[in-house]
């Protein structure tokens, strides 16, 4: 009954959304405010239906209702609760709920908090969200219907895969969809504007925060999955360029783009074409990715849905909004009058030159991606791109990233003066350097390419403190002075200075675990030893134990360093029940220099137990620094409430603060 | 039927993949160690730029597939019966073809794979170019001059606050 509930909720959320498609945008054009005010209620009410649709398919799954096919296929009574609740989207059906959930999430948002916008653009907006409602309603309702019956309904439940069952990946696809979806919005605004006429720095401040939201969401997403390979997979690797991973990576390259050209656009009104042209692309890879990911075109881990139909109706939505968006933006394109001019050293240029570099680097991400598929598709012939094609393209193109990453900042708009920077940023260059070849001399010989990013990390990290320095003028004024400047600063600056140190780290991170790492394979029995990076680790031995769902083999390692014990490590091997898999969970300790790593292998004749043993410099600051990014977006969004809520109020703060 | 189809359908998706996705526990086995510790470190710089064949993007030093313990036990023999690099890979790419190789090699059907980022970055920094030189020399509102009934407005303005000051 419940299921039923559900699925009739999904079919009147259809029917709201056709609505909503069509009633205010007509409105719009014939100026009438009551039809236009029908999109916001009826934004509203798609919402509660879709949470309706949505707790209807989590009850299913809490209660184990095997009658309901999706649940069947895809949980188990004796899943613990958690995985029971997260297994809701932990399949094709359920996922492309979730994601019609997240829009209409977006959509009520439009309706509740965006009161300030012109009423006919808010109109428009909500239609063309409603638009993409109606495509993904179509395809989970005629495709993929999450609750679809089976009768008879067999006694017990197929499981979800043991590897899905962990708290990181449970909540992956949330913060990925809320990013991917979260898109939408800049694409809803980028298709609406031309309608509307109305392409200024106002449409760049209502499309910058929800910008923002997704990009965080989706940083976050990212670096869960990061973070679920590097502990779950078994051999501390945290990225792989896999398809799936460019999947997700792809709208993010663009998104963040797409952040810092709507930036120049809101303050300078430059840029207009550009942006818009990168709202409706950065949403079109979104939809790519849910469209790689969905299809099971790239067989890889998280393509659990094998069903060449479906990929056809999510790629003809996607050709639609794409082609679309772009169609309208070639016809309106033309109209737009470009605006504030600079010179190419200045806070735009560096600005350009971040959309330049990024954009090349997702296009590259995009071909290496998609070329191995176009090419099996005309010729027939297979190849393979993985990670030295994605390294040799991409690091080449982030390295003067990085190195421009802290001048940008500190330009000013117009025209900046490049050495007055670069005097400013010589301290801390010069700090950089000197750590880093410290750094080197005390790790010994490694890539040669490892210390230039350590040099850059550190850069782009003291490049930020930097820049919140230099807003508060240190040194041009007496410390009190400083001090109540440094406090006072927009939390926007705060943000950018968080968002871009969170990079700095994350580089940090990424060569000491890249380049330092240090690993051993072994074959021990109890009571053996083995050494890794200082640490002495003595094989206790292996016990079976059973789990609410699994039986599972652990070892024990006791840890000590210099003959002074240190911790006990249990790295274990799993066996689940449903779907009968193994699977290994790394016994990990985290010390202030790196992660200590151990992975079980197998029962050697001999008795003794292959294992590798890994240490990994500073791996963890990979994810520290998305976390800070994360903050730093949230603390510049605490910063625009006001904005969004009474834009008069803050614009008016705003000019009050002296032009930087 | 159709509910049978798509159950029997899903449960033989679940097993391929499961099967795909099982964590590369132990890919380099202890006994596979060669004793010489450059030529091992030559096989695991080979290994990661070899595709295991059965998996999804695993390199076989990454994979505990069969068959990529089979790669790379082929390796370790090639290198100790004393090939270079190069010949190891030549002799591993006419077994198995390009597919295997994580890194393409350029040739008629990939140079546009290899030269796209360039390609893209050239075509970046046209737009750049372009756009950054056919700026307006000026800001508009400076080559505006005031009409004669703005500068009399002005002038009027600009005297009574004279006046004001004086008086």
């Amino acid at each position: 009954m419940i299921a039923e509930i559900g699925h009739f909720a999904l079919i009147l959320a259809l029917a709201v959304a056709l609505a909503q498609m069509t009633v205010p945008m007509w409105g719009a054009h014939v100026r009438d405010v009551r039809l236009m005010a029908i999109g916001d209620s009826a934004a509203v009410v798609q919402f509660l239906l879709l949470i309706v649709s949505f707790l209807a398919l989590s009850h299913a799954f809490v209660t184990s209702d095997f009658s309901v096919l999706n649940v069947a296929s895809n949980s188990h009574s004796e899943k613990p609760l958690i995985y029971r609740i997260s297994g809701t989207w932990g399949n094709h059906e359920g996922s492309m709920l979730l994601w019609v959930l997240i829009l209409g999430l977006f959509g009520a948002a439009v309706a509740v908090f965006g009161r300030h916008l012109p009423a006919t653009l808010r109109a428009n907006v909500l239609g063309v969200q409603a638009s993409i409602a109606v495509a993904f309603l179509l395809f989970m309702l005629f495709t993929s219907n999450p609750f679809e019956r089976v009768d008879p309904a067999p006694f017990e439940g197929r499981g979800l895969n043991p590897i899905l069952q962990d708290p990181a990946l449970a909540f992956h696809p949330p913060f990925l969809y809320a990013g991917y979806v979260g898109f939408s919005m800049a694409f809803s605004f980028a298709v609406a504007a031309p309608i509307e006429r109305r392409i200024d720095a106002a449409w760049a401040s209502w499309v910058r925060p929800w910008t923002l939201a997704a990009w965080m969401c989706l940083t976050l997403g990212i670096a869960m999955g990061s973070w679920w390979a590097y502990y779950e997979l078994g051999w501390g690797g945290w990225w792989f360029w896999d398809p799936v991973e460019n999947a997700s990576f792809m709208p993010w390259l663009a998104g963040t783009a797409l952040l810092h050209s709507a930036l120049v656009m809101e303050k300078r009104e430059a840029l207009k074409v550009w942006t818009i042209l990168l709202a409706i692309l950065t949403f079109s890879l979104s939809l790519m990715g849910t469209f790689l990911v969905r299809s099971g075109v790239l067989t890889s881990v998280h393509a659990f849905a094998v069903d060449p139909d479906r990929g056809i109706v999510i790629l003809t939505i996607m050709m639609f909004f794409t082609g679309g968006g772009l169609a309208l933006f070639a016809w309106r394109a033309g109209a737009l009058r470009q605006g504030g001019i600079f010179a190419p050293i200045s806070r735009e240029g560096s600005l350009v030159l971040n959309n330049v570099l990024l954009s090349v680097a997702c296009a590259t991400v995009l071909v290496g991606t998609l070329y191995p598929l176009a090419l099996e598709g005309i010729t027939g012939e297979k190849i393979s791109v993985g990670p030295p094609f994605f390294n040799m393209t991409f690091i080449p193109l982030m390295l003067p990233l990085l190195f421009a990453m802290p001048f940008g900042p500190l330009l000013a708009w117009k025209r900046g003066d490049v050495r007055a920077v670069a005097q400013r940023l010589g301290f801390v260059a010069g700090l950089a350097v000197l750590f880093t070849v410290i750094v080197a001399v005390m790790s010994g010989p490694g890539p040669w390419l490892a210390p230039i990013c350590v040099a850059l990390g550190l850069f782009v990290l003291l490049g930020a403190i930097t820049d919140l320095f230099t807003r508060a003028r240190f040194g041009d004024v007496s410390s009190d002075e400083f001090r109540r400047r440094i406090v006072s600063l927009p939390r926007s600056a705060y943000g950018t200075a968080l968002a871009h140190a969170g990079i700095g780290i994350m580089v940090l991170g990424i060569v000491g675990t890249s380049a330092y790492q240090t690993e051993k394979i072994v074959a021990l029995k109890p009571g053996e030893k083995a050494e890794v990076a200082g640490y002495e680790l003595l094989f206790k031995g292996i016990q079976p134990t059973k789990g609410p769902n699994y039986s599972e083999q652990i070892a024990t390692f006791e840890v000590a360093r210099n003959g002074a014990p240190v911790t006990t490590l249990l790295p274990s091997k799993r066996l689940y029940n449903a779907p009968p898999q193994p699977t290994t969970e790394a016994g990990i300790y985290a010390a202030w220099t790196g992660d200590l790593y151990i992975a079980l292998g197998d029962e050697q004749p001999s008795g003794a137990v292959a294992m590798r043993l890994y240490f990994h410099p500073f791996v963890r600051l990979i994810w520290l620094g998305s976390v800070i990014m994360f903050i730093g977006g949230m603390i510049s969004l605490s910063d625009r409430r006001l904005r969004v809520g009474a834009p008069q109020r803050a614009r008016a703060r705003a000019s009050a603060v002296p032009a930087e | 039927m159709a509910v049978w189809r798509m159950l029997t359908f899903s449960l033989v998706a679940a097993l391929v993949i499961g099967a795909a996705a099982a964590p590369g526990v132990l890919a380099v086995q202890p006994d596979e160690v060669l004793s010489d510790a450059a030529l091992e470190k030559r096989a695991r710089g080979l290994s990661a730029g070899l595709r295991c064949l059965v998996c999804q993007n695993q390199s076989i030093d990454d994979s505990d597939a069969p068959l990529a313990k089979d790669l790379r036990v082929l390796v370790r023999e090639r290198l100790v019966a004393g090939d270079s690099d190069a010949q190891v890979i030549d002799y591993v790419v006419q077994r198995y073809g390009d597919f295997v190789l994580l890194k393409p090699p350029v040739n008629s059907h990939t140079l546009l794979l290899w030269i796209a980022p360039l390609l893209v970055l050239a075509a970046a920094v046209l737009i750049v170019w372009r756009g950054l030189r056919t700026q307006p020399a000026a800001p508009a509102t400076a080559t505006v001059p005031l009409s004669d009934k703005e500068q009399a407005e002005l002038d009027r303005l600009l005297k009574s606050r004279t006046d004001e000051a004086a008086g």
